[in-house]
């Protein structure tokens, strides 16, 4: 059943550029799989490391400018790439070398305060970064020879990056080292009398999350051929936050619901909705009052309660001896 | 050779001295039980011990390694197992998962991201051997979450019996439970095999003299005696102290 759910899902995704009508439903399409893959990305922390960061934003835009000054320098797209992507998983090494100096809301105002450094560089370091005029870059690339310059081939070259992100996240989740990663999240004081190095093992998800916002951040880069500081302010790392919580954090397709809710509201209701942003918070409100451990996990525990009642099991006790009593 | 040794050690913080030059020996194989009013200092001196506390003076040895400076993570590894007073465990997993964790810290598999944890089968095996040593086998599939107190006590000596640990520190294993479950967890730390050395803390006079072979009295922070069951019960300084007579 699973897998028959994975295969219409997929030729579901394949198939967007035909079954939706003209090319801006294809692009709002692309920008739900790009923003889904940098939800995801920030998930590594959130929702299994257990550790918010609003300054994500950052990291998506480290690769993007990296990757729009290298292009706009001429290099080629596969070296501009590598570099940003190396590019930014420094920068994640800096972010978390400085956050992870504090746990709980010490970790969040650390990662806003790296947010705004990037945001500030970006908006002011005009000689570097063209301040709020952005950088333009001309042309997507060609990769195997096939042009990405149309809305449905560059569609179809997210959803295969987002395909691998997906795929990635399932052997990272399911890995011994993604079971170490939740563990910090549960009890790090059992960690680390267990043996974990604790420290190292969020260092290393932090490299893992913010290596997919940087890949995030180069879709983006070369979705709008365009990068400016908006794509590094801190409503940004918001407005990332809020597709993991919404959809669920420390799940696979909560991210991934939240994106899409996210930009399908921002995109389309925009068009018939003036105060837009209004119809986006109560929506938000909505789901935290019924569902507040997001979209997935809450539509999964009502779809168990309407199938098996809301009645726990009885729980019992079980004796050194392997004997069942009651409790 | 003391399996444990502790030498002046002291915990201060700030103007409130917690320890004040602990002096502990225990021997291999040795069942020690630490007493003492609440506030005498001995899950200080067991956080010291394990290293979650940093002291501000003297020694910890473990079989003659000094391990004092030793980050807190490498005495598990060096063979210190621990449970703690309030259960701290994985709620969200199962028992099963709860054991693996504690197995895999110790292997480098900890670190791989690319094979499945669900297809270490060795892995999951020894944890299943873990969980019927402490009678839980039965319930290894279930989440924690929806297990009773006293299954959880035995899941958190589960944890510490994972790691095959030389030196066992127990804290207050018998707190919150009822007699029956007193009973269980009593069979089970009396049958853990003697190489593994215990240290406990307890408030359960009944059940955890029976268990004791030397007792030391903690009182503000330094051990105040130490002798055998009947010396301590017969002490008049113990029993002023623990029992107010």
């Amino acid at each position: 059943m699973k897998r028959l759910v994975l295969a219409a899902a997929l030729v579901g995704l394949a198939t967007v550029p035909w079954w939706v009508r003209g090319t801006f439903y294809v692009n709002i399409a692309s920008q739900v799989l790009l923003y889904a893959i940098f939800a995801l990305g920030v998930n590594v922390l959130a929702g299994y490391a257990g550790l918010v960061s609003l300054g994500h934003a950052g990291l998506f835009g480290i690769a993007a400018y990296a990757g729009a000054k290298m292009l706009a320098g001429g290099a080629g797209h596969l070296a501009a790439n590598v570099a940003a992507l190396a590019a930014t998983v420094l920068a994640a090494g800096v972010f978390a070398v400085l956050a992870l100096r504090g746990t709980g809301l010490g970790f969040v105002m650390i990662t806003v305060a790296l947010g705004q450094i990037v945001w500030g560089v970006a908006y002011r370091w005009i000689s570097l970064t063209n301040g709020d005029n952005g950088i333009s870059i001309t042309g997507r690339p060609s990769p195997f020879g096939l042009s990405l310059a149309s809305p449905r081939s560059f569609y179809w070259a997210t959803l295969a990056v987002f395909l691998a992100t997906v795929l990635s996240m399932a052997i990272f989740v399911a890995s011994p080292f993604g079971a170490s990663v939740r563990g910090t999240r549960d009890q790090p004081r059992r960690m680390n009398a267990l043996g974990y190095h604790v420290w190292m093992i969020r260092f290393l998800a932090f490299l893992f999350s913010g290596f997919w916002s940087g890949v995030a951040g180069l879709l983006y880069l070369y979705y709008n051929q365009f990068v400016s500081p908006q794509a590094v302010a801190l409503t940004a790392s918001a407005e990332v936050l809020l597709m993991v919580i919404a959809g669920g954090t420390g799940t696979l397709v909560g991210p991934v619901v939240g994106a899409a809710l996210v930009v399908v509201i921002k995109n389309v209701a925009s068009a018939y909705i003036e105060r837009w942003n209004f119809v986006l918070g109560a929506i938000f409100v909505i789901i935290m009052v019924f569902m507040p451990e997001g979209l997935v996990p809450g539509l999964g525990r009502l779809t168990r309660r309407l199938r098996v009642g809301a009645r726990p099991p009885a729980p019992v006790a079980v004796t050194a001896n392997g004997e069942e009593v009651p409790p | 050779m003391s399996a444990l040794a502790v030498r002046g050690l002291e915990k201060r913080f700030g103007g409130l001295r917690v320890t004040a030059a602990v002096d502990l020996s225990v021997e291999p194989g040795e069942r020690r039980l630490i007493i003492g009013p609440n506030g005498a200092g001995k899950t200080t001196l067991f956080n010291l011990i394990t290293g979650e506390l940093s002291p501000n003076g003297g020694t910890i040895t473990l079989f003659d390694t000094d391990i004092t400076h030793v980050p807190s993570r490498r005495r598990a590894h060096l063979g210190i197992g621990r449970t703690y007073q309030i259960i701290t465990l994985f709620p969200r997993d199962t028992l099963l998962r709860n054991v693996t964790l504690s197995l895999l810290a110790l292997t480098r598999l900890r670190w791989n991201p690319f094979v499945r944890l669900e297809a270490q089968t060795a892995l999951t095996e020894r944890a299943r051997v873990v969980l019927s040593r402490v009678g839980l086998d039965r319930l290894a599939d279930r989440p924690l979450a929806e297990t009773s107190y006293g299954e959880r006590r035995r899941v958190e000596i589960a944890l510490a019996l994972a790691q095959s640990p030389r030196v066992l520190l127990l804290d207050e294993p018998f707190a919150g439970l009822s007699i029956e479950e007193r009973r269980d967890v009593r069979a089970l730390v009396a049958g853990i095999p003697r190489d593994v050395t215990i240290v406990m803390i307890e408030h359960d006079m009944d059940t955890a003299l029976d268990f004791a072979e030397r007792i030391s009295v903690l009182h503000l922070g330094a051990v105040v005696m130490e002798g055998t069951r009947a010396e301590v019960v017969a002490h008049p300084r113990a029993r002023e102290i623990y029992l107010g007579e």
